[in-house]
């Protein structure tokens, strides 16, 4: 293979492996600038995955070749309606954050292979989905020399868009007064309130934003990666996302980042054995980077407050 | 009991009637009879002797991830690694048991113990020493851990225990198993082994050690005030990186346990092993209660096992159960819930009403 082959493989798998991750790390980052810690991202994402894949399979004769994006936006929906679960428990009624999430984590993949269960005459998988995200070549933009065959040329569109989801993140979460407000009710619930912010009006939103994009996390993983759902369908990805998000110090931006790091650390098992240096590194090695990196990120910026304030407190207004 | 625990108990048996409460609804939405499947349930988990046997044998790492998780919890920590815990002490067992197969089986079962024991215990040490040192969040270093221990056990397994081609070790000699012909007879041929004995003594060791050992003190003062541990002249750096080990240390031992009496081998796995969040939900619903946690586990186990047999007589799928579970424990979370509900008047008789008796 040429160098410009191998990179462009390298660049396309990293991506197919990190938009999961960009979507999941940026809602887990909504989460907790809004004041509640999210490990149930892990649920999240299966609620997604089975989702979407549900709809696929039942609408692509309607919906043909636009069936998969749209299975997007319905998995992220119902991970937005699964997360209500958590802000209710944590918002509401005043749950441990922790244990709430661990609750998401239980209940996914029980209740989706239960349902999978239910309507596939009791089998533990979905069948293959027949539309799924395939590769992606930007017309124009792959004419470019060098640039344009190894980053334009049969790449993962819906990464792209990923990206762009992280901008925009990052802009809504720092420019916008949205933004503003959600923050302050992560970082100072009371003195948020006494200014008149609806604290848990804000967390609600914090937290259905990342059903939202965790959802949409999980159906990228069903529509571009696995092509059906199952019990394994989501294997980690929510923890690694949540690692993706540490990485990037609660940033969009570090999260879109670090969970292209992550990408690059998953897809090297794969495409490892294309490249000569890597060809004799145990693909082990790079399971576990993106957890190891996280502890490591973890003890460097030691001491550093970087999560929000009041991230996984309670906000008990006093009458 | 005093009032907490009393407390605690009207929330957990709340928590559990929700909770079943939550299946019976789904089942009913689905098509599929409560009554039925419950009383299937029931009796494959406690029907027969042979039913008990392997509930009370899935109980035990249960009970045993459950004493590690809350002895971290007592000192304010928060392990989800009990998952990897478990997963490493289940490998240093297996390995230890397939190494040194030709020593006498008393020694042979005592060093597999013991070796997974210590890898579980280090695992969670790890995370107790980031969090002493360096203030590393111990919710994020143990999830963290949990997936390197799956794929480096599972990189090891394929490397060092399988034969080519296969991705299970090769089962331990009689001698190192936990089971015996005795425990199996009693039991009409189940998987009952020793391992529930030894977690028994390890729930009245740990309920002795947090109510009248020095250390058991010490790691609660930690949880309840780190600073004012600190000022009353406590190591509050080696209370916390202690109560990681211990808690390592039990969840190793469930894997050990589990791994020399139930399963006698290892395997490559695709997740986590359950049990360590099983686990959780147990030390969570008894709410740290060693003995509290004996009867949590037994009744999630008998979830487990009895669910087994719903799918055997209906065409349910044995997932309600864990639909179950997780419904008990967002049950046990929302405990605020039920006291608003219960506006604190019926605990408040309650306790008043046990004053009366014990006086």
């Amino acid at each position: 293979m040429t160098i410009t082959m191998i990179l462009m493989t390298i660049c396309a798998t990293t991506l197919v492996y990190a938009a999961p991750l960009i979507f999941t790390a940026l809602g887990g980052a909504f989460s907790e600038h809004s004041g509640v810690i999210n490990v149930g991202l892990e649920g999240i994402m299966i609620v997604g995955a089975f989702s979407s894949a549900v709809f696929t399979l039942q609408f692509s004769t309607v919906f043909g070749g636009l069936t998969p994006w749209i299975a997007l936006l319905v998995g992220g929906l119902f991970g937005a309606l699964f997360s209500l679960l958590h802000a209710l428990a944590t918002v509401t009624l005043r749950a441990n954050h922790i244990i709430s999430g661990t609750v998401l984590n239980l209940l996914a993949p029980a209740l989706c292979v239960f349902l999978t269960r239910v309507l596939y005459s009791g089998k533990g998988q979905t069948p293959v989905i027949n539309q799924s995200i395939g590769n992606f070549t930007f017309p124009g933009l792959a004419q470019i020399p060098v640039i344009g065959p190894i980053l334009f040329t049969k790449t993962s569109l819906v990464a792209y868009a990923a990206v762009l989801v992280g901008i925009i993140s990052w802009y809504v979460l720092y420019k916008t007064r949205f933004g503003l407000r959600l923050r302050s009710v992560g970082e100072n619930p009371a003195a948020a309130d006494t200014l008149g912010i609806n604290v848990s009006r804000y967390r609600y939103i914090g937290v259905m934003l990342s059903g939202l994009l965790g959802g949409i996390g999980g159906a990228v993983m069903a529509q571009s990666i696995t092509l059906n759902f199952s019990a394994a369908t989501i294997s980690g990805q929510g923890f690694m996302a949540l690692a993706a998000m540490i990485f990037g110090k609660w940033h969009p931006i570090g999260a879109t980042g670090a969970a292209i790091f992550f990408g690059l650390a998953q897809s090297l098992p794969i495409i490892g054995g294309y490249i000569p240096i890597l060809a004799g590194v145990n693909s082990v090695w790079f399971q576990i980077a993106p957890y190891a990196i996280t502890i490591i990120i973890l003890v460097i910026f030691l001491g550093k407050a970087v999560a929000p304030a009041a991230d996984g407190e309670n906000y008990i207004k006093s009458h | 009991m005093n009032k907490q625990q009393s407390s605690g108990l009207i929330i957990a048996i709340l928590s559990v009637a929700a909770g079943l409460l939550v299946g019976g609804v789904v089942m009913l939405v689905f098509g599929y009879s409560p009554i039925q499947n419950y009383s299937n349930l029931f009796n494959g988990a406690f029907g027969d002797i042979y039913s008990i046997g392997e509930t009370l044998r899935n109980a035990t790492p249960l009970i045993l991830t459950a004493l590690g998780f809350s002895i971290a919890s007592k000192a304010g920590f928060f392990n989800i690694g009990g998952s990897g815990q478990l997963l490493v002490g289940w490998f240093g067992a297996i390995v230890f048991a397939l190494h040194f197969k030709n020593l006498p089986g008393i020694l042979l079962i005592l060093g597999a113990i013991l070796a997974g024991m210590l890898l579980g215990g280090f695992w969670s040490w790890l995370a107790g020493f980031l969090r002493a040192y360096f203030g590393t969040s111990e919710v994020i270093t143990t999830i963290m851990l949990n997936y390197i221990a799956l794929y480096f056990v599972n990189f090891a397994i394929k490397r060092w225990l399988a034969p080519k081609g296969s991705d299970s070790s090769a089962n331990i000699v009689p001698k190192a198993s936990l089971r015996t012909p005795f425990l199996e007879q009693i039991t009409n041929h189940s998987t009952f082994h020793w391992g529930f004995f030894i977690a028994l003594v390890l729930v009245i060791v740990m309920w002795w050690y947090l109510k009248r050992s020095k250390t058991g003190f010490e790691i609660k003062a930690v949880g309840l005030n780190e600073q004012a541990a600190r000022y009353a002249g406590m190591n509050t750096k080696q209370t916390i990186m202690w109560a990681m080990l211990l808690s390592g240390l039990l969840a190793g031992l469930a894997g050990a346990v589990d791994g020399l009496g139930n399963y006698q081998n290892i395997s490559v796995s695709n997740a986590l092993p359950d049990i360590g969040f099983n686990g959780m939900a147990v030390a969570l619903l008894a709410n740290g209660h060693p003995i509290g946690i004996i009867f949590a586990a037994i009744l999630f186990s008998a979830l487990q096992i009895g669910g087994l047999s719903i799918s055997v007589y209906s065409t349910t799928p044995t997932e309600i159960v864990n639909i179950v579970i997780a419904s008990i424990i967002f049950f046990v979370g929302v405990r605020f819930l039920f006291e608003q509900l219960l506006n604190h008047r019926l605990l408040k008789k309650h306790a008043l009403m046990k004053e009366r008796l014990e006086k």
